[in-house]
């Protein structure tokens, strides 16, 4: 079942959906959003691509295979954790870094909590995107 | 047969080299030691784990650590050389000496742990290994099964081990074996003493395979011949030895401890001395020796006299030298005629002259000859068999018998196969031994015989220290010699030669009426591959009833016992009232009520599936409304993703699946509809009751307060979980990756 609405509209939808989800990540910290959430909307965008175009379509559009990117997203939230080893705290504790930051200024944040819910992000990308992918190439 | 036509490639290999390297330099830092615990010191290094449950990670060095500890690194050393020899070219190499180095790291952890907990994990690891290293030939029934077996019976018995310790731990207040041994007989008078001795004694007699569980021991003989020589000759079989030793002063000196351990140690010498006899491959042989020798270390532990004691740690260094040697040795065998059949080898002396040296010497220690270790082994366990205070004739007839069935076993292992005549049926093409593998049989019998000679080098290095440390060091050990005069043990001693070189010489006969008998006896291997089947036959059932793989018989029974467990809880608790006050509703709450109720309702009466799907989503989305109207937009905004996917999801997989109601008779709808109305009530009785109470706010003033300060994030949810509760997050993460690969895996699987 093809249809030219739908994947005129989704091809519009799913840069859109993609420029949201990213959004939603970042401003995660102190508004709602965050990495579960935008990676839902990400997966959103992926799975109507896939109704619209068909798996394979949609597959190449993600480019990495959708296991090895939840694969990946595990990896960098680990990496998050490990990290403040590195700063000699315990594992999981939150390191900031403050870009251009003055007396009244905070700066740019830059965090490894930031780069944690990133991970979050691509492993709820990902793994919904693995189990939808096979799914629809299974019926 | 294992590794003989795949010798190419070089044989000093990173692999190779690095255990061997690591394990001589252990057993060097080992032998630092020697100095200060022959002096009777003992060395404690301890590091707090997990404070809040008073474990430790501490080790102790006392006369029985260490002497443990040299024989496990020292051994070590010798067969991690042989292995690099004999498995050279083996396409998995690397992960044997892995594995193999990673068993004598656990072995090492559990002679030397101080605190109870870290013994056990450490003892566990030495079941997780050396079910690795038993299954190294994965890819043959028997290796698998042989496996699996010693790991179910030991995993069995470190369970029943893990609970022991935690009764010593509650009895006594503390895990630490040194507070332990300083209170005395805190244990011995305490009502559980005998649960916490049966639940120790049946770790200990699953690990040192005492008869009636012995028969993983023997089976365990597939693995690669390195295997056997160290971890069913020297190291971990001994690990339930060193355990009763260790825990002699906390639980023995009972008529308990005196009887049990006199009784199955017997029964387990003699029962394995005979059964030795029995066996034409050698390495079942010696298997069955190594449990004579379990059965016999195991019956001195039973006293606390210092000259059975002094047998028990003499005779655990002799066995230790002359098995591991002759382990080698046979693998020697095997490796260069390619069998290990007593009746297919004879006259291997020609070819391999130093080995036929090594064996000898080795099986002369075995057998108990002077002047070697053995001889003085021997001796002591006669005048220790004598001085038990059970009954001395009964034990000291036990060794006897035993010892000369050992002595035939010797004979049959290490003369046979050498200087047989070959009337062969097939003639051998064995080639010489390699060096590399040469070496341990050599330096393990020649320590048999050194120490023979020289006792004392033993006797105050670590012999002494170690009874001292069994039995405090008040007790008097026993003096090792070789000449004693002529006494009770020499004339018993004598009685082993005789009745000795009579069994070797009727062996045959003895071994077709053991054959004869073998057929009518209970058989244990069997009877265990039937209680297997009985457990998996029962799991077949109960999954069968379970698990009809109709999806909504899931649904039902998983919901029904929520609502089972939930509503006969509260029942029972509460009697069901639930404080309940209408509130005062706005529209816009009408309307999500309204949203929600119809939802359910088209889901329930509806016979398209699109439109339940539907009806569905349309719940969902009313929760979602709730969580807004209530501020909490974060789940708000998830709740609505998850609904909207949930419907693609069932979008999607709706093509293949059947009709809602195929037969339209709608005979389980009303049964349905009426469990998802119970849920609903209980669940919400459960709610009012909850909200009902005054709430802690405790933790949420506590994340208001601290989220900005400390994480520098106004959206709590989101700080909690990428911050305060990272953890968390990682394993939910985790566990969604693992979920979404096992469902990938189902659909693919299906297709393919």
């Amino acid at each position: 079942m093809k249809s030219v609405i739908l994947i005129a509209a989704t091809r519009l939808l799913l840069a859109l959906l993609l420029v949201f989800s990213i959004f939603m990540l970042l401003r995660g910290h102190n508004t709602p959003g965050g990495g579960f959430i935008g990676g839902l909307i990400g997966a959103t965008g992926f799975v109507m691509h896939a109704i619209a175009c068909g798996a394979a379509e949609a597959r190449r559009a993600l480019r990495a295979p959708p296991e090895r990117v939840a694969m990946a997203g595990l990896g960098i939230a680990l990496f998050a954790g490990v990290m403040a080893v590195f700063f000699g705290d315990q594992f999981f504790v939150g390191q900031w870094l403050f870009i251009g930051g003055t007396e009244t200024e905070k700066g740019l944040p830059i965090s490894s909590v930031l780069v944690f819910d990133v991970g979050v992000y691509l492993v709820v990308l990902g793994s919904i995107l693995s189990l939808t992918f096979a799914l629809e190439e299974s019926v | 047969m294992a590794a003989r036509s795949e010798q190419t490639g070089p044989w000093l290999r990173p692999a190779g080299v690095i255990p061997v390297l690591l394990a001589g330099s252990l057993f060097l830092a080992f032998a630092q030691a020697l100095g200060p615990v022959g002096a009777g010191d003992v060395l404690r290094y301890a590091q707090p784990w997990v404070p809040s449950l008073g474990i430790s990670l501490s080790f102790l060095i006392d006369g029985l650590s260490l002497t443990f500890a040299l024989l496990i690194s020292g051994i070590g050393t010798l067969v991690f050389l042989y292995a690099s020899k004999y498995l050279q070219g083996h396409s998995q190499f690397a992960r044997f000496m892995l594995f193999l180095t990673l068993f004598m790291l656990s072995m090492l952890g559990l002679v030397t742990a101080d605190n109870l907990l870290t013994l056990f994990v450490f003892w566990e690891l030495t079941t997780i290994t050396s079910y690795l290293l038993i299954g190294f030939d994965h890819a043959t029934a028997k290796g698998r099964r042989s496996a699996l077996q010693a790991l179910l019976l030991t995993g069995a018995g470190g369970l029943a081990l893990l609970a022991g310790f935690i009764l010593i731990g509650a009895v006594a207040g503390t895990f630490e074996l040194s507070e332990l041994r300083a209170q005395g007989q805190v244990l011995q008078d305490h009502t559980l003493y005998l649960p916490i001795l049966m639940l120790v004694l049946a770790g200990t007699f699953t690990k040192s395979a005492q008869f009636p569980l012995h028969f993983w021991l023997p089976n365990a003989m597939a693995a690669p011949t390195p295997v056997s020589a160290y971890l069913h000759s020297a190291t971990m079989v001994k690990a339930g030895v060193y355990l009763m030793a260790r825990m002699h002063p906390n639980l023995g000196s009972t008529d308990v401890w005196l009887w049990t351990l006199t009784i199955f140690g017997a029964v387990t010498a003699v029962f394995a001395s005979v059964m030795a006899l029995k066996q034409s491959d050698l390495k079942q042989a010696l298997a069955y020796t190594t449990l004579m020798a379990l059965g016999t270390l195991t019956l001195f532990l039973a006293t606390d006299i210092g000259y059975a004691l002094t047998a028990a740690m003499t005779f655990l260094i002799v066995h230790s030298f002359y098995k591991a040697a002759l382990f080698l040795v046979v693998g020697i065998i095997d490796h260069s005629t390619g069998t290990r059949e007593v009746h297919l080898l004879g006259g291997l002396a020609r070819f391999m002259p130093v080995t036929t040296f090594a064996a000898a010497l080795a099986a002369l220690s075995m057998a108990g000859f002077p002047p070697f270790l053995g001889f003085i082994g021997k001796e002591l366990k006669y005048a220790g068999a004598l001085a038990v205070q059970s009954e001395p004739i009964l034990v000291a007839g036990a060794m006897l018998l035993a010892n000369a069935m050992m002595l035939a076993v010797a004979g049959i292992v290490s003369f046979s196969p050498f200087w047989r005549r070959p009337h062969l049926a097939e003639p051998l093409k064995p080639h010489a031994p390699h060096w590399a593998m040469v070496v341990g049989p050599v330096v393990l019998a020649a320590c048999g015989a050194l120490f023979g000679i020289f006792p004392d080098l033993l006797a105050y290095t670590l012999v002494n220290p170690g009874v001292a440390a069994i039995l405090g060091p008040d007790v008097k050990p026993a003096e090792l010699k070789l000449w004693a005069g002529v006494n009770m043990p020499l004339v018993l001693s004598i009685a082993t030669f005789a009745l000795g070189l009579l069994t070797y010489n009727i062996r045959h006969g003895i071994r077709a009426w053991l054959t004869a008998m073998g057929e009518r006896a209970p058989n244990f291997d069997r009877g265990w591959d039937r209680v297997l089947d009985g457990l998996k036959a029962l799991a077949a059932w109960q999954t069968r009833l379970v698990q009809g793989g109709v999806l909504r018989h899931y649904l039902f029974i998983t919901f029904a016992t929520l609502f089972v467990g939930v509503a006969g809880t509260l029942l029972a608790r509460t009697g069901l009232a639930a404080p309940f006050e209408w509130p005062a509703l706005l529209v816009k709450h009408w309307v999500v009520i309204a949203l929600i109720v119809a939802g359910a309702i088209l889901t329930l009466v509806t016979s398209s599936r699109v439109a339940a799907i539907a009806g569905l989503g349309a719940v969902g989305i009313g929760v979602a409304l709730i969580f807004i109207i209530f501020g909490a937009p974060d789940v708000a905004i998830t709740q609505l993703l998850v609904e909207t996917l949930i419907v693609v999801l069932f979008a999607v997989a709706a093509l293949k699946l059947p009709f809602l109601d195929p037969t339209g008779q709608k005979t389980h709808r009303p049964l349905d509809a009426t469990l998802a109305v119970g849920i609903g009530a209980v669940v919400t009785i459960v709610m009012l009751m909850v909200t009902d109470g005054p709430i802690d706010r405790r933790l949420t003033t506590f994340f208001e307060e601290a989220a900005w300060p400390e994480a520098f994030g106004r959206n709590i949810v989101n700080v909690i979980l990428v911050d305060f509760r990272a953890l968390d997050t990682f394993g939910e993460i985790a566990v969604v990756v693992i979920a979404a690969l096992g469902a990938f895996a189902l659909l693919k699987g299906r297709r393919a």
